[in-house]
């Protein structure tokens, strides 16, 4: 039953991140995106983190595709890009060389050099049931980690506040002074005309 | 065949290089993002198989602060978008090279 469901989720993933590279329509990217991050939803839920399960839908489908695809919208810019035409020659070729090095560079370490993962439990916390999930992770996070909760609490807050400052329209003091400058020279003309 | 967490870290591998090609091939700057958040999600797998390997919640742990972090970059990320697209009607990852002056 799990191999079921690890090996339809995992074709889920991959296809949605495929999906995400080779659509020429951005909304389509992000639709495909949603399918991804489903998929790994349902991986999680796989591995008994219900918790993260809920928050990855919740804030990553619902909240931050919802964000690209508003900007898409918002911003037109859903035409459709031309994939044939390759702006710097050869990227493309190296772009995909790269990444399949990176994945046998983690292949090589996962499977060659140690034979599977290993390592030390560290943080003297245990996992417990998927049904006291929400209530572990919320007690570890609170107790244990409540510096670093009150750091991303603070990171939050920047980052609203940089995108507010980012998105207003520019410097409106700057365009006024211009503004009076012109009207001043437009008064000057005219009085001059006045004279003649 | 039962599935480890070999496979779960295999998995990841892959959704991150496809993530990483994707970053590189593609010009239109909000799909760089949406690549981004593909590897951060391969992350995230990474993390809470081997959380649930070790029986150890410092994998999740670590999983909820990266979802806060990727929040806070696409908020970022979206900004500057519209930032330039303000200025430049038809925007490309490519376009922005008079950034180097």
């Amino acid at each position: 039953m799990e191999t079921v469901v690890f090996l339809i989720s995992a074709a889920v993933i991959l296809s949605g991140a495929l999906g995400v590279i080779f659509s020429k329509n951005p909304v389509h990217s992000a639709l495909f995106m949603v399918q991804t991050l489903f998929g790994v939803a349902v991986l999680f839920v796989l591995l008994e983190a219900t918790f993260l399960a809920a928050i990855q839908v919740i804030v990553y489908a619902g909240a931050i595709v919802i964000l690209f695809v508003f900007v898409i919208t918002l911003l037109g810019v859903d035409r459709a890009e031309d994939l044939k035409v390759e702006p710097i020659s050869g990227q493309r070729p190296l772009a995909v060389v790269l990444g399949a090095s990176i994945f046998g560079i983690i292949l090589t370490v996962l499977i060659v050099a140690v034979g599977g993962p290993t390592g030390e439990q560290v943080a003297n916390t245990p996992i417990g049931d998927a049904s006291d999930n929400t209530k572990i992770l919320g007690e570890a996070l609170f107790s244990t980690h409540v510096f670093s909760v009150e750091l991303t609490a603070l990171l939050l807050t920047v980052a609203v506040v940089g995108a507010v400052v980012l998105s207003t329209r520019p410097t409106k003091p700057l365009i006024s002074t211009l503004d009076k400058q012109q009207n001043d020279n437009l008064e000057d003309e005219l009085e001059e005309k006045g004279e003649e | 065949m039962s599935i480890t967490t070999t496979w779960y870290l295999l998995l990841a591998a892959i959704l991150f290089s496809i993530g990483t090609t994707g970053l590189l091939v593609r010009r239109n700057p909000l799909i760089m993002f949406m690549c981004i958040e593909l590897m951060l999600n391969a992350v995230n797998i990474t993390f809470v198989s081997i959380g649930s390997h070790l029986n150890d919640l410092g994998g999740q742990l670590a999983v909820f602060f990266v979802l806060v972090v990727a929040a806070a970059e696409v908020v970022i990320g979206l900004a500057l978008v519209v930032a330039i697209m303000r200025r430049r009607s038809r925007t490309n990852a490519d376009d922005l090279k008079i950034l180097g002056g």
